[in-house]
């Protein structure tokens, strides 16, 4: 009895010795929307970000101070200042919302604070308004269409009708397919800008692209709009002769159970699917599933990439804020989404858009990828880094 | 698609929007007119209706089991909140109840989070009512024509009992004066809960109904408050018949405006209400004479 108590006396001691040396060395502002339009998704990359500490076992090396930008930019730009004042953290990760970005954009930038942008896709980040302090390790908008324009072409697909929410994002989606869609030789027959919010019924705006007689539509929306679109779509007869193309952002593995039938036959492309058959994304699917009972969505992948780049600025050697923001850039490994690697003229992500279409699974609907662009990389758009 | 198609589709379209429109504005109307309460609350309920509707439907595998089930709740709901807050609020003035029912607003969009989370959720239309239906040479999703047929009968059967029996006699007496209608002997208390939980009702059955065409998410009561509001101020408050014009109006603007002028649409709808404000400031057709 003596013996076994004083073992587990030793241990303790142990573990706490242990645990103090690699306690807390760095400290980690988690700003993303908890509340608002924008709230599931910044659950899923708060999940992915704490399941690739969890899966490096380095969790204890990390004080997380966790804030919610309530998707307002003046709040996000509040809490900013909050968590680098105030919590004097060594790196913020997060940022659902390109509005948010905007608004705390020249304050990291000033506050020489690194920034890992888990998701805002504005083009002007890694572009015109680019930092050597932001780190975009989610997407661009830009990069998730622009290979879409030929890809679809290559399909034979010629006429095109395009429709997306009317607001910036929406625009710079739109704008980088019809940009590469026409270079590539195909025209665009039509297209709208729906009333961003506030667009219930979809049914006047797919009557009258099918009156353009177009080969497809190809449409950005997402969310609660996604599922709103897909769904009016498929209960038209358009559906049986009008093919529907989009952003990823549409048929997402998140949104895709309450689309239903409607999304089976859409095509899309996106950076991450969770159906990719490599051996780094099926051990990590199988491990996400294991922890949290559902499969990844994209969001929760740049969570989780989010993590893996901080993971490697850190043994490369960074220990303070200039040193991780000069360290991030140079991370590059091969992860679920496949290679990735930090343009260092832009501080955009490089990686592989991924075309799939949802197909019948059983009693679900799952992603089939029809189409691989490797080491989609922006242009450079202004930046000076 | 020929020219005539086109437009009988846009009108279909319009009509089905409207319809939607009117079963939301006739509650918020009718208990205005009667209560002279302004129930901003009314847009959570049609968000209650949907989320409730989605749950009694993925429970019981039966979409007319919401269908039932989903009005009723909501009636349940609205009974509460009558007998909680709306009762005591009556008298406190209009600034005091926009505000507590625009509150209750952020406590059932955080009831709904809470319970349903935060991913928008789908329901599916009945299998008799897939699929599309021919009419006039153009074929259009058969649901859509239930929505429509729905609101055509609930109007007919609001329109009949309002003018044709005696309980619609002592709505308008009660619309018109109150008092005087309490003095003639008519307990304008009870009548003033039985045509709330009518209000309520007809929102959540707008909010299932609904569903399978717009899905439900946590920002669709204060999305659909707007142009029902604009529904009630235009039609007259109060008014069934203001009501019925409001929401064909209000429907047809916003859908014919989004397939003809995409981009002034959305403020089409506001500048049809800052005439009607200027030149008619009770309403096309006002409840009291």
């Amino acid at each position: 009895m003596q013996n076994w108590i004083s073992r587990i006396a030793v241990a303790a001691v142990l573990s706490a010795a242990g645990a103090s040396v690699a306690l807390a060395e760095t400290t980690v502002g988690l700003l993303l929307p908890k509340s608002g339009v924008f709230a599931a998704l910044g659950a899923e990359i708060d999940d992915g970000f704490m399941f690739a500490l969890e899966e490096a076992g380095r969790v204890d090396e990390f004080t997380i101070v966790r804030e919610d930008t309530e998707v307002k930019p003046p709040v996000g730009l509040a809490k900013a200042r909050k968590l680098v004042l105030q919590d004097k953290v060594d790196t913020i990760v997060g940022v659902v919302s390109s509005g948010v970005l905007g608004a705390m954009r020249d304050f990291v930038h000033q506050a020489k604070v690194p920034l890992i942008v888990a998701n805002a896709g504005n083009d002007h980040a890694t572009g015109e308004s680019c930092s050597p302090y932001i780190v975009r390790v989610s997407f661009s908008n830009s990069q998730i269409n622009r290979p879409m324009g030929q890809w679809m072409y290559d399909q034979g697909v010629r006429k095109i009708y395009t429709l997306a929410p009317d607001y910036a994002a929406g625009h710079q989606m739109i704008e980088a397919f019809t940009g590469s869609f026409t270079a590539a030789g195909g025209e665009i027959v039509g297209g709208e800008y729906t009333p961003f919010g506030q667009t219930n019924d979809f049914g006047p705006y797919l009557t009258n692209a099918r009156a353009t007689n177009p080969d497809g539509i190809f449409v950005f929306y997402a969310g609660g709009e996604a599922i709103r679109f897909v769904k009016q779509y498929g209960s038209f007869d358009i559906k049986a002769d009008v093919p529907l193309y989009g952003s990823g952002f549409l048929t997402s593995p998140l949104y895709v159970g309450a689309e239903g039938d409607a999304a089976v036959g859409v095509k899309a492309s996106l950076h991450y699917v969770p159906t990719l058959d490599t051996p780094e994304n099926n051990a990590f699917v199988a491990a996400f599933k294991a922890r949290f009972d559902r499969m990844p969505s994209e969001y929760a992948v740049q969570g989780y990439d989010s993590a893996r780049l901080l993971l490697g600025a850190i043994d490369a050697g960074a220990t303070d804020r200039a040193s991780i923001a000069a360290a991030l850039p140079k991370v590059a490994y091969t992860g679920p989404r496949g290679p990735l690697e930090i343009d260092p003229a832009t501080n955009n992500v490089v990686q592989n858009i991924y075309v799939y279409d949802t197909v019948k699974d059983g009693e679900g609907l799952t992603q089939k990828v029809v189409g691989q662009i490797a080491g989609v990389r922006d242009d450079v758009n202004g930046c000076k880094l | 698609m020929s020219d005539a198609g086109f437009w009988i589709l846009q009108l279909l379209n319009a009509l089905q929007y409207s319809m939607l429109l009117f079963l939301l504005s006739i509650g918020l109307t009718v208990i205005f007119g009667l209560l002279h309460f302004m129930n901003l609350a009314h847009g959570a309920l049609y968000m209650m209706g949907a989320y409730i509707g989605i749950s009694v439907a993925s429970a019981t595998g039966n979409f007319w089991a919401a269908f039932v089930l989903a009005p009723l709740a909501v009636t349940a709901i609205g009974a509460v909140l009558y007998f909680t807050l709306i009762r005591r609020m009556r008298h406190a003035g209009p600034m005091n109840q926009v505000l507590v029912t625009f509150g209750l607003i952020f406590v059932f969009l955080d009831l709904v989070r809470l319970g349903w989370g935060d991913i928008a959720l789908g329901l599916d239309a009945p299998a008799a009512l897939q699929g599309t239906t021919k009419f006039l040479s153009v074929s259009y999703p058969t649901y859509r024509f239930f929505i429509i047929g729905l609101g055509l009968v609930v109007m007919a059967t609001l329109m009949t009992i309002v003018s044709r029996t005696q309980i619609g006699a002592m709505i308008r007496a009660s619309v018109e004066n109150g008092d005087m209608a309490a003095a003639m002997g008519i307990n304008v208390g009870r009548l003033f809960f039985a045509v709330f939980c009518v209000g309520c009702a007809l929102a959540g059955l707008a909010g299932v109904v609904a569903a399978p065409v717009f899905s439900a998410s946590t920002g669709m009561g204060i999305s659909i408050l707007i142009p029902t509001l604009i529904v009630v101020v235009i039609g007259g408050l109060g008014s069934l018949q203001g009501a019925v014009v409001g929401s064909l109006i209000v429907g047809s603007i916003e859908t014919i405006g989004a397939a003809v002028l995409p981009g002034a649409a959305s403020i089409l709808i506001y500048i049809l209400l800052a005439v009607i404000l200027v030149v008619r400031p009770a309403g096309l057709i006002p409840a009291r004479a």
